[in-house]
């Protein structure tokens, strides 16, 4: 199943996917180097890495057309294992975290996507792309006033130059601020860092590796730590990017199999001598862009950029460090989701709140998981609180008979409780009391303790106590929930709503 | 099959063969007094991509934007097909009424051709589809490109359409014994289509004394039907050849035979019987499954 593939996957768009990929290529090296960088290894860790995952995932990936290498969102979660216990390391939790992957792209995790609200996934690619952003910036500071006339002239290429007649639509804007920059670079002989100052470039095709680690529970217990956000935080990237680019293409993509197939990336990167990666939104989004929409974009991406760094690393290690801050700029920018910004006026404020709170988590502690989950913690509240609101008791006084009658008519659940007991008036003094539950609805046990204790009171002031509909009411209260998706099912449990 | 409320379902595409497509169904209909209905299937190419914009950058909300551009293109893209869909359809409509259908059904579904059949499977009787569609239709060396995928995934009564209508007379039967065409003997025993036919059992093989037994059992079988006229014929030679030989001299206007038995694999490495007679057939081919 993971191998396979239709025809028109890989030979539907041959001319469009080759282009794009060329065009991806460019956009992917910077993010790979930069990255390594910033996780504390050689730039070519990262390189090996991009090419392994973006080939690998190209033939078992379940989303064509998303490109997935070495990211920053990954780089920044194995900087203290780096720091900490080295390379091999790193490579042996890069293996574990492709083994958990595929293992939960077999338990169906995928699906549990569907708990990820807009807000979060907004909040997520918003919080991604202040990271890339973040990440330049100790390229930034302490430097000459040559690297920042640079980047700011790279940033002018990339956005002014499709804007030249003709050339501008044919020619990748990033590739000629490359160019042009290291051209500058080269000609006046700039003291300013290149791509070669910042450690080893590949000048070789990546070897088969086995991390020279010792296969022990302590080890273990070195990586899983890491492994285990790297899996999440990949596979969450990973499943977001596959919705950006369905909603894009209007095709459908296969999340579990996209689970699988970066897994299996990541241990071919382990085993390549590359960090782990996932999917990249900004390069997905410029390869559709481009016009890239098969499987061999992805493949074409990967190994043009593997093929550029082994034979061009004399000229690789030359670009100025300004050159590729700027393209990364330029990824940042575009992955950041500006009408999330133009919304946040019309939106309510729950959902605003879910978002900011995500990205301030996420740029707090520069894990995406952490984001993630207050994310979905906050929507999950905030929607349970909205639910609880649909709940209303109302009564009337038979005084004749001194009964009184409550008719309870909503959601009582662990949220609404409270307010369920607040309904009763048990000051009255009456001989008997009638609950009408038809229309009410409990989803939990608290909700079920809640009724006790009302009954319980109202018999203590010397009230009998009636419940009617007790069985409707509770019907709702089925853990391992069975599926109430046919009209009479949903009239049983809903009834009168 | 015997529900009336399964139609002869017609494929038209605009192609040359789609008015005789739209004859053959007609006729089909008539006979066995089934609905008809016209489908046009407006097959979207999403694997390939509309726009090529290689300046490879984004910016500040390109992601909306690009969307925004992608759905522009293919709004116009579907709206013109669907419109010349429509009007294909009002074309076809119009030549079975004349051609005596009371109250033709059309519809018109997006989706690959393969896909659409696969759901409508259960709503078929007959298809009726032209041996290639308008990508192929210069090429009479070629069959059409989805036709074998269609053929295989349906398991209903197919009429391959290669020409001009003309009403059938003389029909010819493939027979080899096999289960699939002993099935198809069952179905033409029973079905109204071929009352009045002249029917041709013909069969190729080199064993005689099988072959005579397995002729007769079918042969009494279709004259137990009634209404069907049997004459029974042995060939010697490559099945296709011989077959199609055959179909000439004897006038015949439409071969009934079973169809793609084997696997894909089978028939990669031996080659396909049915391909063979798709490819070679001068006359409409009803494939029973």
């Amino acid at each position: 199943m993971l191998f396979l593939s239709k025809k028109q996957d890989w030979l539907g768009n041959i001319r469009g996917d080759v282009l794009a990929g060329l065009v991806v290529a460019l956009a992917l090296i910077p993010e790979a180097i930069a990255f390594s960088i910033i996780a504390g290894v050689d730039p070519k860790v990262g390189l090996y890495a991009s090419f392994c995952i973006a080939v690998i995932t190209a033939f078992v990936g379940g989303r064509p057309g998303m490109i997935s290498a070495a990211t920053g969102a990954m780089a920044l979660l194995m900087v203290t294992l780096v720091k900490d216990h080295g390379l091999q390391y790193l490579l042996a939790a890069t293996l574990l975290t492709g083994v958990l992957q595929i293992i939960s792209g077999y338990l169906k995790l995928g699906s549990l996507m569907s708990f990820v609200s807009r807000s979060v996934v907004t909040g997520f690619v918003n919080a991604l792309a202040i990271l890339i952003f973040m990440a330049q910036l100790p390229e930034l500071t302490h430097v000459t006033w040559h690297v920042y006339a640079m980047t700011a002239g790279g940033l002018a290429i990339i956005y002014l130059f499709p804007y030249l007649p003709v050339i501008g639509k044919s020619l990748p804007s990033p590739l000629v601020c490359i160019i042009v920059l290291t051209g500058i670079a080269i000609y006046w002989q700039l003291d300013i860092r290149t791509v070669g100052d910042m450690g080893e470039l590949p000048d070789t095709l990546p070897i088969f590796l086995w991390p020279e680690v010792p296969l022990t529970w302590d080890t273990l217990k070195i990586i899983a730590p890491y492994s285990i956000p790297l899996a999440v935080v990949g596979m969450l990237e990973s499943l977001m990017t596959a919705t950006i680019i369905d909603d894009l293409t209007d095709t459908p993509s296969d999340k579990n199999r996209e689970c699988k197939g970066q897994g299996l990336a990541n241990i071919g990167a382990g085993l390549l001598g590359g960090m782990a990666g996932c999917a990249m939104i900004g390069q997905s989004v410029i390869n559709i862009k481009s016009g890239g929409r098969g499987r061999l974009s992805t493949l074409i991406a990967g190994s043009f950029l593997l093929i550029m760094v082994v034979f061009l690393d004399e000229w690789i290690s030359k670009i100025p460090m300004a050159a590729l801050v700027s393209v990364m700029i330029m990824v940042s920018i575009g992955t950041f989701s500006w009408s999330s910004i133009v919304n946040l006026k019309q939106h309510p404020v729950s959902t605003n709140v879910v978002m900011v709170a995500t990205v301030i988590v996420v740029v707090w502690t520069h894990n995406l998981a952490f984001g993630v989950f207050v994310g979905v913690l906050l929507a999950s509240l905030f929607f349970a609180n909205k639910i609880s609101h649909f709940m209303y008791v109302e009564s009337e006084l038979d005084e004749a008979n001194s009964i009184r009658t409550y008719r309870v008519i909503g959601q009582i659940f662990f949220n609404s409780s409270g307010k369920f007991i607040a309904a009763f008036d048990f000051k009255e003094a009456v001989d008997k009391v009638v609950i009408d539950l038809h229309r009410a609805h409990f989803w939990d046990i608290t909700s079920v303790t809640a009724l006790d204790k009302a009954v319980i009171k109202f018999r203590r002031e010397g009230a009998d106590v009636e419940l009617i509909g007790m069985n409707e009411a509770t019907a709702t209260i089925v853990d391992r929930f069975g599926i109430h998706d046919k009209p009479e099912e949903i009239e049983k449990v809903m009834g009168g709503h | 099959m015997n529900t009336n409320t399964n139609r002869v379902l017609a494929c038209i595409d605009g192609s040359s063969l789609t008015e005789a497509v739209c004859d053959y169904a007609a006729w089909i209909a008539q006979r066995v007094d089934a609905p008809l209905k016209l489908l046009h299937v407006i097959d979207h190419h999403p694997e390939t991509a509309a726009t090529l914009d290689l300046s490879g950058n984004i910016g500040l909300g390109s992601q909306e934007h690009l969307l925004e551009e992608l759905t522009a293109v293919e709004q116009q893209r579907s709206k013109l097909r669907l419109q010349q869909g429509k009007l294909l359809l009002q074309a076809a409509k119009d030549r079975v009424i004349q051609a005596g259908i009371a109250d033709p059904d059309s519809n018109q579904r997006h989706g690959s051709l393969v896909e659409s059949l696969i759901e409508l499977e259960e709503s078929i009787r007959v298809l009726v589809i032209g041996i290639r569609g308008k990508a192929h239709e210069n090429r009479p060396d070629k069959i059409g490109a989805k036709l074998e995928s269609i053929i295989r995934s349906l398991h209903k009564p197919i009429l391959v359409v290669n020409d001009t209508f003309k009403a059938p007379q003389h029909i010819m039967i493939a027979y080899d014994g096999s289960k699939a065409t002993e099935k198809a003997i069952d179905m033409v025993a029973i079905s109204p289509l071929y009352k009045g036919l002249t029917c041709h059992l013909v069969n190729v093989s080199k064993d005689d004394a099988a072959t005579e037994q397995l002729l007769e059992a079918a042969v009494s079988k279709l004259k137990n039907a009634g209404g069907i006229e049997v004459t029974t014929k042995k060939l010697q030679g490559k099945p296709d050849q011989a077959l199609c030989e055959y179909q000439d001299k004897h006038d015949i206007d439409m071969i009934v035979m079973g169809a793609f038995s084997h696997t894909r694999l089978h028939d990669l490495l031996l080659g396909s019987f049915t391909a063979k007679m798709l490819m070679n057939a001068k006359k409409p081919l009803l494939l029973l499954r």
